[in-house]
């Protein structure tokens, strides 16, 4: 495969992977606790926080980049006191291209979790609390298992989300060859240099394998969850 | 080991008010839908936090009002067998069995022993989408008794079955009740499984209790019956096999003489309670001769109640036990039926569905 692509072009797809991976990693726990959040609990905010979170699906993924630049950046609300109290710059790192990815993914992530936590009866859950279990054991030994499937599904959508992710990321950490350059971004910029289409086909090759893959992937993985369960998945 | 209940709880438009004791045994606790039942069983269970009052299992506290003590539903310690079983989809039958012996206290009853108790040996490793609903149950019982509970509660376990399914239940669910200590609240609205399966009888009517009591004295209750449902009322009465004769019928004997019924399907010598329905029985001033029924128990009248239209209720003691009848008030005036007269009660022996006789 190395020979197959160039180092920059190989390089754009492992940064591609690599963020992906991240952006899905981190952004799990935090999914599947906004997922139950909002499927299970009733709070004041409720709403602007479900509103929050689907923004980015919305708004124009160039806004998105541009607000995650003024929060996140060297001199951004929050990303000021990142760097001046742990040394941690995100704009134009690897690192803010994971940032952008997560937070671009989550609305899809979040929405997959959400319906299998309001697919799993919560009788389940009384009967296993009148078993002895506590609720933080139920939710281990009862309800995750039950959303698995589900949380598997937002991860594969969150993950082939992140690897296309090319508006926000662009717009937040630029385009700098092996810092920030995504298979996206590395498409794109074939694509404004003449005689860049054989690499930018090369490389849309490897995003349509990439994504088949993971598609296949979650499919096979949730049909023998579903199967063990007896297709209450 | 007994649960102690004693709490009231006011709803907007009903008033809960009940005080009683659920010993060793099944405690059935029988009253229309919205008696209040399901409010006592979820004040129990720990799912609703009653106004006033306390409840006690054994030595526990796991409700006291005054004293600020609510014990959440995982720190209770009952086995809830639910209406729908409830089990876990994603664990097998054996892993459903031992969810519960992860957060107990050792000891209580082994798997084994469970197993073998409620037949459910072949199906340990399916998962419950294999089960029938009758099977399915089965486990949500097993279930509950591994997690080493305080008590069982039961609510309405068998109303989701069909008849079939239920006379399959019936037989597993008496052998839970003779082989354990651990006292059963049981709730149900249906007549035929309290008389089979109660040793203790609480009757519920708006929100209060209106008798409790050993099943068989409640039940032959004449004030009670119009409660229970006139169709429904009956008595149950305790008889020894004594024989399985030629011809299809088993001979009983009961404190007042012998009874011949179809084919009961229990060993000779053992002990099992005929339920009797009180539409059923004949009274007879004089023992009554070259008639088709083949049983006639001497009796004594012990109380009458004339009911507002045209029926009366009769408690009879038969041998010292008691059975309840129900016929007309014109026949009671006539028969000149008074607390002592003697009379004969007749019941047909076909009268009597296998359903009606149970394991003492």
């Amino acid at each position: 495969m190395t020979d197959w692509l160039s180092p920059t072009e190989w390089q754009a797809v492992a940064l591609s992977l690599r963020v992906a991976f991240w952006a899905t990693v981190i952004s799990l726990p935090l999914g599947i606790w906004v997922a139950w959040l909002l499927a299970r609990k009733e709070f004041p905010g409720k709403q602007v926080l479900n509103g929050l979170v689907h923004l980015p699906l919305i708004l124009p993924p160039v806004v998105t980049g541009y607000l995650l630049l003024l929060t996140f950046g060297r001199r951004g609300y929050v990303g000021q006191y990142l760097d001046q109290w742990f040394g941690i710059v995100l704009a134009f790192r690897w690192t803010g291209a994971v940032l952008a990815a997560a937070v671009m993914a989550f609305p899809l992530m979040v929405r997959a979790i959400r319906l299998a936590f309001e697919a799993v009866d919560p009788k389940l859950e009384q009967a296993a609390g009148t078993l002895g279990a506590s609720p933080v054991w139920v939710f281990a030994t009862v309800t995750l298992p039950l959303i698995l499937p589900g949380v598997l599904a937002g991860a594969v959508l969150a993950f082939a989300k992140a690897m296309g992710e090319f508006g926000a990321t662009i717009t937040f950490v630029s385009n700098i060859p092996g810092e920030t350059q995504t298979l996206p971004s590395a498409i794109y910029a074939f694509l404004q240099v003449p005689g860049g289409d054989g690499q930018a086909f090369r490389l849309v090759i490897v995003s349509i394998a990439v994504a088949m893959g993971a598609l296949i992937a979650s499919e096979w993985i949730g049909r023998r969850v579903a199967r063990r369960i007896g297709g209450l998945g | 080991m007994t649960l102690s209940v004693a709490i009231a709880h006011g709803f907007p438009g009903f008033a809960l008010d009940v005080v009683f004791d659920a010993p060793r045994g099944v405690t059935a606790l029988f009253g229309r839908s919205g008696s209040g039942k399901t409010t006592v069983v979820n004040a129990v269970a720990g799912l609703l936090m009653p106004d006033r009052g306390q409840i006690t299992a054994g030595g526990a506290v796991l409700f006291d009002r005054a004293a600020g003590v609510a014990l959440p539903p995982h720190r209770r310690r009952l086995g809830y067998v639910f209406q729908d079983a409830r089990l876990f989809p994603h664990l097998t039958v054996r892993q459903n069995l031992t969810y519960g012996r992860w957060f107990a206290p050792k000891g209580g009853v082994s798997l084994e022993a469970v197993v073998e108790m409620l037949g459910i040996g072949a199906l340990l490793e399916r998962y419950p989408v294999a089960l029938s609903g009758g099977e399915k149950q089965r486990v949500a019982i097993g279930r509950a008794l591994l997690s080493n509970p305080r008590l069982l509660l039961m609510d309405e376990p068998l109303a989701a079955l069909d008849e079939a399914r239920k006379a399959e239940i019936l037989p597993w669910l008496e052998r839970l009740r003779d082989g354990t200590d651990i006292p059963i609240l049981y709730v149900s609205h249906a007549m035929a499984e309290v008389a089979r399966l109660a040793t203790t009888l609480v009757v519920m009517e708006g929100g209060r209790i209106r008798a409790a009591g050993p099943v068989a004295e409640v039940l032959a209750d004449p004030g009670l019956a119009p409660v229970l449902g006139l169709r429904e009322a009956g008595s149950i009465l305790p008889a020894r096999v004594a024989a399985h004769d030629a011809d299809g019928l088993t001979r009983l004997e009961t404190a007042a003489g012998s009874v011949w019924l179809p084919q009961v399907a229990a060993a000779v010598g053992s002990v099992v309670r005929i339920r009797i329905a009180a539409q059923d029985v004949i009274l007879s001033r004089a023992r009554p001769e070259g008639l088709s029924a083949l049983n006639v128990l001497p009796a004594t009248v012990a109380a009458v109640r004339m009911g507002d239209g045209p029926g009366a209720l009769v408690r009879l003691s038969v041998g010292g036990d008691p059975l309840l009848v129900r016929i007309t008030r014109r026949s009671a005036v006539a028969l000149d039926l008074r607390d002592g007269v003697e009379v004969f009660a007749i019941v047909k022996s076909v009268s009597v569905a296998q359903a009606d006789i149970g394991v003492m």
